[in-house]
């Protein structure tokens, strides 16, 4: 499996693939903001099984991001990760179309049963 | 120095500001960093240093406006930084900010729900240093939460207001 990681913060990218490497033979590409994951997903047209994102993030913020990718991807899992929890966020969110949400601060049983649960809907 | 939060002007200081950052600050600390932190009495702080010499800094706009620092002792941000991510951090590495600036953030961003107003929170900047001097808004009060974990203290500083 492939995974796109989206955060500005490196500490929480590696938090997240610590993590989801309980799932399985897991591979993972970054980014460290929207700008830098289009330009990821213009590299892999394989594309991922799952892409992590951010909210807040400097050039792009993640609800941009999700914008652009829903554009022209329906289909990839989207699960948004973030510290954003006001109910009028998390409606954004869904209506942009991400899949699932984490709230930050999440526990590793917590990230690892949202992500499972996203990809066994996706299947 | 500081007063005592019984002593200060009560029109000045609305726990309604200052609660929402306790219980992130134990939901942060606990859940993610697997270390609960004891909070001791806030208290308003009357000088410009930082409380201790590493800082996380989050930026407000929209519906308040300020900054949360979060402030820790060297050897307890390590401490924390590396329990946070599971592994040893060179406080010389660039990574050892980031965590700082991610737990800052993390603090920041959950406590934004309970503050009964659209706000939005900037990216997390870090300082570094014994005895920094942070420049926070005039006028408002800046409360200290103190925060006593096995490993050490940390601070968080909040120096917010409504905007007008």
């Amino acid at each position: 499996m492939k995974f796109l990681l989206v955060d500005d913060s490196k500490t929480m990218r590696n938090i997240q693939k610590r993590i989801l490497t309980g799932i399985g033979p897991v591979e993972f590409a970054e980014a460290g903001d929207g700008v830098q994951a289009l330009e990821v997903l213009r590299g892999v047209p394989e594309g991922f099984q799952l892409i992590l994102i951010d909210w807040n993030m400097p050039n792009m913020d993640g609800i941009t991001l999700v914008n652009r990718i829903r554009a022209t991807d329906k289909k990839t899992p989207l699960v948004m990760v973030t510290t954003e929890s006001e109910k009028s966020r998390i409606m954004d969110a869904i209506k942009a179309g991400v899949n699932n949400y984490v709230l930050k601060p999440f526990t590793p049983e917590t990230m690892l049963e949202k992500i499972k649960q996203t990809l066994k809907i996706a299947a | 120095m500081q007063t005592q939060l019984n002593q200060a002007p009560k029109s000045r200081i609305s726990s309604k500001l200052i609660m929402p950052f306790v219980k992130s600050t134990m939901n942060v600390f606990t859940t993610m960093v697997r270390i609960k932190p004891e909070i001791a009495a806030p208290y308003l702080k009357e000088d410009g240093h930082a409380t201790y010499d590493v800082s996380g800094i989050i930026g407000f706009s929209g519906g308040l406006l300020g900054s949360v620092i979060v402030s820790f002792q060297m050897e307890t941000a390590r401490q924390l930084v590396n329990a946070l991510v599971g592994s040893e951090i060179d406080t010389e590495s660039p990574d050892f900010p980031d965590a700082i600036g991610e737990m800052a953030n993390m603090v920041a961003g959950n406590a934004k729900k309970d503050l009964g107003m659209v706000t939005n929170i900037g990216v997390p900047s870090v300082i570094i240093g014994r005895c920094h001097i942070i420049c926070r808004l005039t006028g408002v009060p800046c409360i200290v939460i103190p925060c006593h974990t096995s490993v050490g203290d940390f601070a968080v500083e909040v120096n917010i207001k409504l905007a007008a």
